[in-house]
């Protein structure tokens, strides 16, 4: 059994929300990805992997105040939990591991 | 007017429909966000179409909403929280904890196993496959001015039913109406084993289990069907089927089926062989005479047959062929069906009675019940008397929103926790105790474990135990108001105590009463013990003579077995000195005719001298006066009924048997039943062979050193007989097997029930003695002393029990009274046994309250008023 269960796309979702800090809320986050990553990404896909995050208790919420151009609803805001955070660090170790022990020789390999 | 600029309008209200409302209101604002931007960027058609498509993207499992909507529509969370509560409170008060589910676990092992006792005698002869459709012939007829009913019957009536009638009946088998013992012996094996004497069909019909060889097994005279436990004493391992064993020295037959041996709930539990009717009778009897009443008649009906409508048809069969005398009797004859045999068979005066097992099932069942009805009533004096403690959790729970039926329910559910907690415990004390219990109740029951009924029926009882112990405490904790108990001005009021105390003497009427129930019993057994019964059973052992080989060897035998110097004296008689068969008529002096019917029995010369009989007047025989053989010895009985001034030197004359003068009187011989009346006696000289050999040992010889010498004996003069002997004391002894065991169970439920009643008496008085704590403190510092406080303290059981006590004499007066009312030779009731009993249940009381008493009492007060 894995010790932090992080899929690829919940990985980017925390990363993004670490990045905004203070304003992470759902449109924000979609549009750092987009720009960012070049990807289009669905609001339905990142709801469900915000969902996810917070039921394994790896961010948490906290609602904002209601504004204009939301039509009065609130936003809802959200931020990387101590948990959530060695779950991304955890992932970043496994991979830098992985990095490491790929042997110099081998030719496959093409860096950048 | 202005035209709103927003999304589309179905997409927007199919998404408020579908999503969670937890989450709905953020995820619009995002959405509506979004769609602003793109309304900006790309223009309305675009943004619209990107809306839609969002909206049917979040259309994921996380986002729904749940079908039933978004409220937590069940309570497991409160079902949880009462058991945790529930449990913490068992584990808090171990000690109550520990009064509580031992008391109850023991009053449902008392319940358990009486239900399956009770279950036990009600499924008597289901072992039989047919036990819906076979039945017992009976007989009605005049006996003495009163219709006698017995089961005796001639073979021709049989026969007569199995030919003439044979369309009623799907099968008729005729037995010999008792088991016969017999020596069955195979090589150097020989055992004497009681069975009985069929017609081929009877196997069929009692379906037994054929674990070799077939049912058709007895239609040969010269075979014979096997119990598996006989079969495996007699051959080992070895397959008996077709060996041929040895019938009492005389007949060869050969073992044509074993079966599995008779449960001991068969009316047959006794057979351990069945062999042919036809051997029986051989070379004495037919199966078609009509004046020799020696079998037994089973039926079996055809499918969909009424046993009540062929009663009627064959009532009158038996007018047409037998003998005026006994058509003035008018005998008719009925079905009894198998279902009844066991617990409804006792006739008076040729109605169906309620029978002395029936009442034992219903007075078990009644000890069952109120056993556990005592560890039900305990369970609720503690938990009603421990009210107080919980009463603020009661406060609180109602403040927050407590229903009062959720209070109810959760303390039933606490209550079923100990129930079943209890009924585990229960279960494995009867699996423990039921070898026992066996034993004593003579039977053979084993916990159902495999079939799911019995589970079904333990939980259903448990719930029910349960319910019954909680409804009380349930109903009166969740009653509490919760603002008086908060504000700290609750008191559990008169109303909490005197319900408390009625349980208290309800618990103690029914354990007194069972008290002196028991007390009362033994006093019956030891009675009828003590009675004296004419003859010295002591060192006397007496034997069958079963085999071919005694014929003619009575003298030497007696010459060989007193030579051993270890040998009183022997003899012979017709019948068992501890049974009373051999019933006749016909007797009459000087042409006055006796109507009564007298115990008659041949003996030999010594009979007197060996048994010890007692004499009143005349002598015994003797074999100095040859004249002897026409002489007889009455007993006092028929000595009163003959009402003869001086019996001894009368003669009697026998129907056409001659005159027989009497010699002298003895005492009364106590044979049968040891709580009825003796029976009149007539005693003959004989000195032909007869079946029972009786020897006495020398009294200061010990039984241990005698019997080997005897086997010697008699295995030099009758090699072929078995060496199986009783003695007479052990015979007698045996007769007081049911009333003993009655008495053993009844020991056991009342010292139980005792038990279990000190056991909530203790537990209620620890708490009424922790509960005045201070009251008791202050009352040291005044000056009370500690007789002075236990005086208080135990006042108040002890009046209880006296209550008890005055309830119980007369209600136990009453049912030992009409229990005592079936024996003929009974004890009196003295008023010692209740006063004793009284007595008894007071000092129980006193001791068991005293302990928590005194420790309250001499606690130092200091302690107890410290703390505020």
């Amino acid at each position: 059994m894995k010790k932090y269960q992080l899929g690829e796309f919940e990985e980017i979702v925390m990363l993004t929300i670490a990045i905004l800090y203070k304003e992470a809320y759902g449109v924000a986050i979609k549009n750092e990805i987009e720009s960012r990553l070049k990807r289009n990404v669905s609001m339905g896909a990142m709801h469900t992997a915000l969902v996810r995050l917070e039921d394994k208790g790896y961010i948490r919420s906290h609602d904002g105040e209601p504004t204009e151009e939301r039509m009065g609803r609130p936003k809802k805001y959200f931020q990387v939990t101590a948990l959530g955070k060695r779950a991304m660090e955890y992932s970043r170790e496994t991979r830098n591991a992985l990095w490491g022990a790929i042997p110099d020789v081998s030719p496959n390999v093409k860096f950048s | 007017m202005k035209k709103t600029i927003g999304p589309p309008r179905f997409a927007h209200r199919f998404f408020r429909w579908y999503c969670h409302p937890r989450m709905r209101n953020h995820i619009e604002g995002d959405l509506l966000e979004d769609y602003r931007d793109r309304v900006h960027k790309k223009g309305k058609w675009k943004a619209d179409v990107r809306f839609v498509l969002d909206v049917l993207l979040l259309l994921r499992p996380e986002i729904i909403r749940p079908l039933e909507g978004y409220k937590n529509l069940n309570t497991y969370g409160m079902y949880k929280s009462y058991f945790k509560i529930g449990w913490r409170n068992l584990a808090k008060n171990k000690g109550y904890s520990f009064i509580n589910i031992g008391g109850l676990a023991l009053g449902m092992a008392v319940a358990m196993l009486i239900s399956l006792w009770v279950y036990d005698e009600l499924s008597f002869n289901k072992y039989h496959q047919n036990y819906e459709t076979i039945a017992q012939v009976y007989r009605l007829q005049n006996r003495g001015g009163e219709r006698g009913v017995s089961t005796s019957h001639v073979t021709g009536l049989g026969t007569l039913l199995k030919t003439e009638y044979a369309s009623h009946f799907k099968n008729v088998a005729m037995i010999r109406a008792r088991t016969e013992e017999r020596v069955l012996a195979f090589g150097e094996n020989k055992f004497t084993q009681s069975g009985y004497f069929m017609q081929p069909e009877g196997a069929e019909m009692l379906t037994l289990k054929m674990v070799r060889g077939t049912r058709q097994g007895l239609t040969d005279m010269k075979s014979i069907l096997l119990a598996e436990s006989v079969a495996k004493k007699l051959f080992g391992d070895a397959d008996p089927i077709n060996q041929v064993v040895l019938m009492d020295a005389k007949w060869d037959l050969k073992v044509t089926g074993v079966y599995e041996d008779l449960p001991k709930n068969s009316t047959f539990y006794d057979a351990s062989y069945f062999a042919p009717l036809d051997l029986y009778i051989d070379g004495w009897g037919s199966l078609t005479s009509w004046d020799n009443y020696f079998v037994y008649i089973y039926v079996q009906l055809n499918e969909g047959g009424n046993f009540e409508e062929l009663s009627r048809y064959i009532k009158d069969v038996m007018l047409a062929h037998v003998d005026a005398e006994t058509k003035e009797s008018k005998p008719e004859i009925f079905l009894h069906p198998m279902g009844q045999w066991h617990l409804d068979s006792e006739f008076k005066n040729g109605e169906l009675t309620t029978s002395k097992r029936m009442l034992s099932v219903w007075y078990y069942s009644a000890i069952g019940v109120f056993v556990l009805l005592l560890a039900c009533i305990n369970f609720m004096n503690l938990s009603t008397a421990r009210s107080e403690k919980r009463a603020k959790e009661v406060g609180i729970r109602k403040s927050i929103g407590s229903m009062r039926g959720q209070l109810i329910q959760q303390f039933f559910g606490e209550t079923l926790l100990v129930a079943f907690l209890s009924a585990v415990i229960a279960l494995i004390i009867v699996q423990l105790s039921l070898p026992w219990f066996n034993y004593v109740s003579d039977k053979n029951i084993a916990l159902p474990i495999s079939n799911p009924l019995f589970w079904l029926a333990c939980v259903a009882f448990t719930l029910f135990t349960g319910l019954l112990a909680g409804s009380y405490p349930a109903l009166y904790l969740s009653s509490f108001n919760a603002v008086k108990i908060l504000k700290g001005t609750f008191k559990a009021g008169r109303f909490a105590v005197l319900p408390r105390r009625v349980l208290v003497v309800v618990q103690f009427t029914v354990s007194i009463t069972l008290t002196i129930g028991t007390i009362i019993v033994y006093q019956q057994i030891q009675f009828a013990k003590n009675r004296p019964v004419g003859y010295s059973r002591a060192n006397l052992i007496g034997m069958r003579t079963a085999s071919p080989e005694y014929k003619g060897q009575y003298h030497t035998l007696r010459n060989e077995l007193k030579s051993t110097n270890l040998v009183e004296e022997i003899a012979e008689a017709n019948y068992s000195i501890i049974d009373t068969r051999g019933w006749n008529g016909g007797f009459s002096w000087h042409g006055n005719k006796y109507d009564q019917t007298f115990n008659t029995i041949y003996v030999t010369h010594e009979y007197g001298k060996t048994v010890g009989w007692e004499f009143v007047a005349g002598r015994d025989f003797s074999r100095d006066f040859p004249s002897d053989l026409s002489g007889i010895v009455i007993n006092e009985s028929a000595a009163a009924i003959l009402s003869l001034e001086n019996p001894v030197g009368e003669s009697l004359s026998w129907m056409d048997r001659g005159e027989f003068k009497i010699l002298g009187v003895v005492k009364d011989m106590v044979k049968g039943s040891p709580y009825e009346p003796t029976d009149p006696s007539i005693i003959f000289l004989s000195e032909s062979d007869m079946q029972w050999l009786y020897i006495k040992i020398k009294p200061e010889v010990s039984a241990h050193e005698a019997l080997p010498k005897i086997q010697s004996v008699l295995a030099s003069i009758v090699p072929s007989a078995p060496f199986d002997y009783t003695f007479a004391d052990e015979a007698y002894d045996a007769k007081f097997k049911a009333e003993e065991r009655i008495g053993k169970l009844a020991t056991l439920f009342s010292v139980l029930a005792l038990l279990i009643s000190c056991l909530g008496l203790f537990g209620l008085a620890s708490f009424i003695a922790e509960q005045r704590t201070k009251e008791i403190g202050i009352r040291k510092i005044l000056g009370a002393s500690i007789p002075n406080l236990w005086k208080m303290l135990s006042k108040d059981f002890a009046v209880l029990v006296i209550i008890a006590c005055s309830v119980s004499i007369p209600l136990s007066y009453y049912f030992m009274n009409s229990w005592l009312g079936q024996y003929e030779y009974r004890t009196a009731i003295s008023w010692n046994v209740f006063a004793f009993t009284a007595l008894g249940a007071l000092v129980i009381t006193l001791l068991t309250v005293s302990f928590q008493a005194i420790k309250a009492a001499v606690a130092n007060p200091v302690k107890s008023l410290r703390s505020e």
